[in-house]
């Protein structure tokens, strides 16, 4: 494929702007999130196309807008963010993707480097014994149909109540992992039946469990707020989503708004793109399912968090408590919010997409936590498996100018075939022993597909975010032992 | 006819290109493509049968269906398929016999976890004296 020929105007350094003009049917122009070298990647890529074809969506607002780590998808691209106005725009499922609220949970511990080197093979070992991953994993907890209802409503809060968690933990996760507005009775029976034997397990693909150690602070002031003191500091971050039950709710929408897009007169330059006005019933059925997988999702992290927490008290012989092992926060990088943003000096009621993007909410935000107000919440930003992970902390730029979002992590830049051809699963793991970073995986094979050279250097894109303003970046962390599905 | 199937990859995901001499053979060997990403498709034997019968907007739609309704029957009834009958195929319905089996880990090694059949740059096309489909899968 030819490379994407379209005009970007250069705004800024880390600006690019896809006029309204380049295609008929752009409501909105298109506005990419960029360095000058990360372009060419995406050009090749074709992606201006997919941001320029997001701008068709009735009731778009602003700007069809594209994170730094931005690279193709279905319909919308993946690191795209949209803002309808609920009045008169529509709500798109490919717009949240198919694994809805995947995204990603920080603990801290007090442990440092020095303690957990000499046990890293110890607690891999543990956590991937421990937690189910890989391809059809079927989770150690039995949620039943009546549970799996109250599951979906209650979100982290269930898991809580099944004393997986603690309390304290839902203060700092996103909608505090219970998004309102969840309607079991909007699930096919065909959703739940996916989703019930995978409650509580990682997954395969890019999901992972990581064990780091705190790198570099650029903040310290905010990273203390976090409870991150310093160098060496061992954190934890889990990546998951909501399994084969969000993608079922996604394919099961997506058919019903497949079926909706011709009978509210919209035209669309990709299917996949499928959608319907927020206030109408195919909009609201999948508003209320959305929020049941975001649950399952927030509740699925919350399950395994429970279980990384107890890994190290067994490993290491100390309660959780005693080992620190607090929730710095959790965030939804696939999901749809109904916000309220100002649009052109006025305040609007709108539906964020936000498809690999992560929320970036400045200080004093009534969505912020309380105890991170002073430094805005907390964005948690992955790396790939070799390299590094960002800490960083949303702005008021973000909300001024992304509708409070920014980047989700590295972006994918080999397909998986290219990734394999390249680099052998065994190969990967040598290179990541070499380098003092223990990983445990299902598949072996699939990890050549997670390579870092499949994917963008992350520290490259949280550069873009950081000096663009959508987000300050606040500490950086490496990892040292790693658990694939 | 040439090849009944071919892989192509995309940046996140990988699609299939599917052939056939009429739309039956397209939807069988977009299965089997399909269950060929999925594991080998080799080691399948044709132990249980399941009958298929969905229908569609139009063919195109027919086509995400089928391949959504056997990743559905994968994931939850953990079973995979080598054969594929499609016994009926009329306006945008299809009714087929799928064969295969439960899988066995000491058997099929599983490659790639297929989680969705996307309408995202779809194609069906009349292509010489046979049919030519492709479909982008989210893995």
């Amino acid at each position: 494929m030819t490379a994407w020929q379209g005009q970007l105007i250069r705004v800024d350094d880390y600006r690019w702007k896809i006029p309204e003009t380049y295609k008929s049917g752009m409501r909105v122009p298109g506005m990419i999130y960029a360095s000058r070298e990360m372009l060419e990647a995406m050009r090749e890529d074709q992606t201006p196309e997919q941001v320029a074809n997001v701008a068709f969506l009735p009731g778009i607002v602003g700007h069809s807008l594209a994170m730094p780590d931005i690279h193709w998808g279905y319909g919308f691209p993946i690191g795209g963010v949209a803002a309808m106005d609920v009045s008169k725009g529509v709500v798109s499922p490919g717009g949240v993707g198919y694994d809805i609220n995947c995204g990603v949970r920080l603990l801290r511990t007090d442990l440092s480097e020095d303690e957990v080197r000499p046990r890293i093979s110890q607690l891999v070992n543990g956590l991937f014994s421990d937690i189910p991953s890989g391809l059809g994993s079927e989770g150690k907890i039995r949620v039943g149909r009546k549970e799996m209802n109250d599951l979906m409503v209650e979100g982290a809060r269930w898991a809580i109540r099944r004393g997986l968690g603690f309390e304290d933990d839902l203060e700092v996760t996103e909608e505090n992992g219970c998004m309102r507005g969840a309607d079991p009775g909007k699930i096919s029976d065909r959703a739940a039946k996916r989703g019930l034997p995978q409650a509580g397990t990682l997954g395969s693909g890019n999901h992972f469990l990581e064990i780091q150690a705190v790198k570099e602070i650029f903040e310290p002031g905010a990273a203390a707020v976090m409870g991150i003191k310093g160098v060496g500091q061992i954190l934890v971050l889990i990546h998951t989503g909501s399994r084969g039950f969000g993608h079922q709710v996604c394919t099961d929408h997506l058919r019903a708004m497949e079926q909706a897009v011709s009978r509210y007169g919209i035209k669309l330059p990709d299917r996949q793109l499928a959608c319907a006005p927020i206030e109408s019933p195919e909009g609201r059925d999948y508003l209320a399912a959305m929020a049941c997988a975001a649950n399952y999702a927030w509740a699925n992290r919350q399950c395994i968090a429970h279980w990384v927490r107890e890994c190290f008290a067994r490993v290491l012989g100390k309660g959780p408590e005693k080992l620190g092992m607090k929730q710095v926060y959790d965030v939804a990088h696939n999901i749809a919010k109904i916000e309220e943003h100002v649009v052109a000096g006025r305040k609007v009621k709108v539906c964020v997409h936000r498809k690999g993007a992560t929320r970036a909410f400045p200080p004093g935000h009534r969505d912020t936590p309380g105890c991170y107000s002073s430094i805005g919440q907390p964005v948690l930003v992955p790396g790939d498996m070799g390299r590094c992970s960002f800490i960083a902390v949303g702005t008021e730029k973000a909300m001024e100018e992304t509708f409070g979002s920014t980047c989700h992590g590295a972006g994918r830049m080999l397909s998986r075939g290219a990734a394999k051809r390249s680099i052998k699963g065994g190969r990967v793991v040598q290179e990541l022993e070499r380098r003092g970073i223990t990983v445990k995986a299902e598949n072996i094979h699939s990890l050549a597909e997670e390579a870092s050279q499949a994917y963008k250097d992350v520290t490259e894109i949280i550069e873009v975010v950081h000096r663009a303003g959508i987000s300050r970046k606040v500490a950086m962390t490496v990892p040292l032992g790693i658990v694939k599905g | 006819m040439k090849r009944p199937f071919e892989i192509v990859e995309h940046t996140a995901d990988v699609g299939i290109v599917a052939y056939g001499r009429d739309v039956a053979e397209l939807f069988a060997n977009a299965a089997l493509a399909l269950f060929s990403l999925i594991t080998d498709v080799g080691t399948i034997e044709q132990k249980l049968q399941l009958n298929v019968e969905i229908s569609g907007e139009d063919t195109d739609s027919l086509l995400v269906e089928w391949l959504n309704e056997l990743i559905y029957t994968f994931d939850v009834k953990r079973m995979v398929f080598g054969r594929f009958d499609i016994s009926e195929m009329a306006g945008n319905r299809l009714e087929a016999v799928c064969y295969g089996e439960k899988i066995d880990p000491s058997k099929h090694r599983l490659k790639l976890g297929v989680k969705a059949a996307t309408y995202h740059m779809l194609q069906l096309d009349r292509n010489g004296d046979g049919y030519r489909a492709r479909v982008i899968l989210d893995v």
